[in-house]
């Protein structure tokens, strides 16, 4: 690792403040970027570290009754703290990596790294979140785009992220057995204006949405509708783990398993 | 540098570390506490499990900085107060849930982190536990069985027996 300082503000003012200076950068659980410096593949002079600033930690339920997620809240915390509220995200969440990782790594790193093979992007998309930054809010359907790239600008914070809570929900993975990332992993919602399904792991841009899935489970929430559907290879990741035309297989195996879990 | 108070198994220290110090390497090479290991350093094998305020985390994921104030326990801190080996350590003895002993220490720190907050798990909740934590020698079965034993449960006859 190149050397860097590290700061641990209280607030998120303050954070702001540090991440102003010149290449500094936040610190969430460093599950993905403490590895990422060994590899001297960044080079921040400061790491401000978010962990400790307690407006970002915690689960609640927000007016509409959402699930309001601060953005520097670990897995483990979120697995527990929505298993009643929330059965889908807390399965998700309770399912990353390892027990260690889920203790360190937070919503907002995950959301900002948006690796494509990640879970929570799929639960964020999915469930139509809302990403809320020190400055503005932004729609998940405007916040992913491509594999690693999101709608955040330099220095801009995820402080929460709300999710609408479906009437079902279930997130299905096919795990990778090495990294335990999703090698596919299908989040479905279904909400009483339609269903929602969000695909991580598969496509060379990132999490999307399969909307041929979305409009035949709106009108038969079965894993029957998805019969007639097919997932073009086109586009889709191919690495030693999985061909592409494997890929797009699963894309619709892990979205029935889904349907048929969801609760 | 920055300063980092801490306490480790019971005991207050304190040190100078860059921002950069991991906190695998403030244990083992400012503390010399070299009973955590580091099997990978890139935050797969769990061999560097500690506790950090009660939970299991990779030791070489953390800097040292970021443990400031907190209470930390490692693998030194494990053994009865007599020196005698806990319960946990006892059942990998008894249950030759150890061959060459690296992964070791981070097998009895997510161990211990699982018995905290379930006390009866079962063989499937032990074995997805320990999903973070990689052994080269045992084949698993042997330490699957000494955290039933340790939690004071009939050991299962397991596959490949
Ligand atoms: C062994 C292992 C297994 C894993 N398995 C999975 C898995 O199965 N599924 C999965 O989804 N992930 C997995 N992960 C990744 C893990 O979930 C990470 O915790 C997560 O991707 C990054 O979160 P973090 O808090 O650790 O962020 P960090 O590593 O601290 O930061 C990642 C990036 O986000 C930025 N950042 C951090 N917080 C914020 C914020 N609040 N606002 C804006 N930017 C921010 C940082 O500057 C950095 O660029 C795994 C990791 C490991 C080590
Ligand atoms: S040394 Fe930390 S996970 Fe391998
Ligand atoms: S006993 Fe040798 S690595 Fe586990």
């Amino acid at each position: 690792m190149y050397a860097f300082e590290i700061e641990r503000p209280s607030t998120i003012a303050d954070a702001i403040k540090a991440l102003s200076e010149e290449d500094a950068q936040a610190l969430g659980g460093g599950q993905t970027l403490i590895p990422t410096l060994k590899q001297r593949l960044a080079m921040p002079a400061t790491l401000v570290s978010l962990t400790g600033i307690g407006e970002m930690q915690g689960v609640c339920i927000g007016d509409n009754g959402e699930v309001c997620v601060g953005g520097a809240t670990n897995h483990a915390t979120v697995a527990a703290e929505t298993a009643a509220s929330y059965p889908g995200l807390s399965g998700l969440a309770g399912n990353i990596g390892d027990p260690a990782v889920r203790n360190r790594g937070t919503v907002g790193g995950s959301l900002a790294n948006n690796d494509p093979s990640a879970c929570y992007p799929a639960a964020a998309l999915g469930s139509g979140a809302t990403i809320i930054t020190n400055t503005r809010q932004i729609a998940a359907d405007d916040y992913f785009q491509g594999m690693f790239e999101t709608a955040l600008e330099e220095g801009e914070v995820i402080t929460e992220v709300r999710f609408p809570v479906p009437e079902k929900s279930h997130y299905e993975k096919f795990v990778q057995p090495a990294s335990r990332f999703a090698l596919v992993g299908v989040f479905v919602a279904k909400y009483a204006d339609g269903v929602r399904v969000a695909v991580t792991g598969a496509s060379e841009n990132g999490v999307y949405r399969w909307s041929e899935a979305e409009t035949a489970l709106s009108s038969d929430f079965s894993k029957d509708a998805l019969d007639g559907l097919t997932v073009p290879a086109d586009g889709m990741i191919a690495d030693l783990h999985g061909s592409s035309d494997y890929r797009a297989h699963l894309v619709k195996v892990m979205t029935g398993r889904a349907v048929t879990a969801a609760a | 540098m920055a300063s980092v108070t801490m306490t480790v198994n019971g005991k207050s220290v304190s040190g100078d570390v860059e921002g950069r110090t991991l906190m695998s390497d403030f244990l083992r090479n400012d503390l010399r506490l070299t009973g955590t290991h580091i099997g990978c350093d890139t935050s797969q094998c769990g061999a560097c499990v500690i506790h950090v305020n009660g939970e299991a985390v990779k030791s070489c994921t953390m800097f040292a900085v970021e443990a400031d104030g907190a209470e930390v326990a490692t693998i030194e801190g494990q053994a009865n107060t007599d020196g005698s080996l806990n319960v946990i350590q006892q059942a990998f003895q008894d249950h030759h849930g150890l061959q060459c002993g690296f992964c070791t220490p981070g097998m009895v720190m997510s161990a211990a982190a699982l018995l905290k907050d379930n006390p009866k798990p079962s063989e499937a909740e032990v074995r997805e536990y320990l999903e973070g934590n990689i052994c080269r020698c045992t084949g698993y079965h042997n330490i699957v069985k000494a955290i039933m034993a340790a939690s004071g449960q009939d050991v299962p006859a397991v596959a490949a027996e």
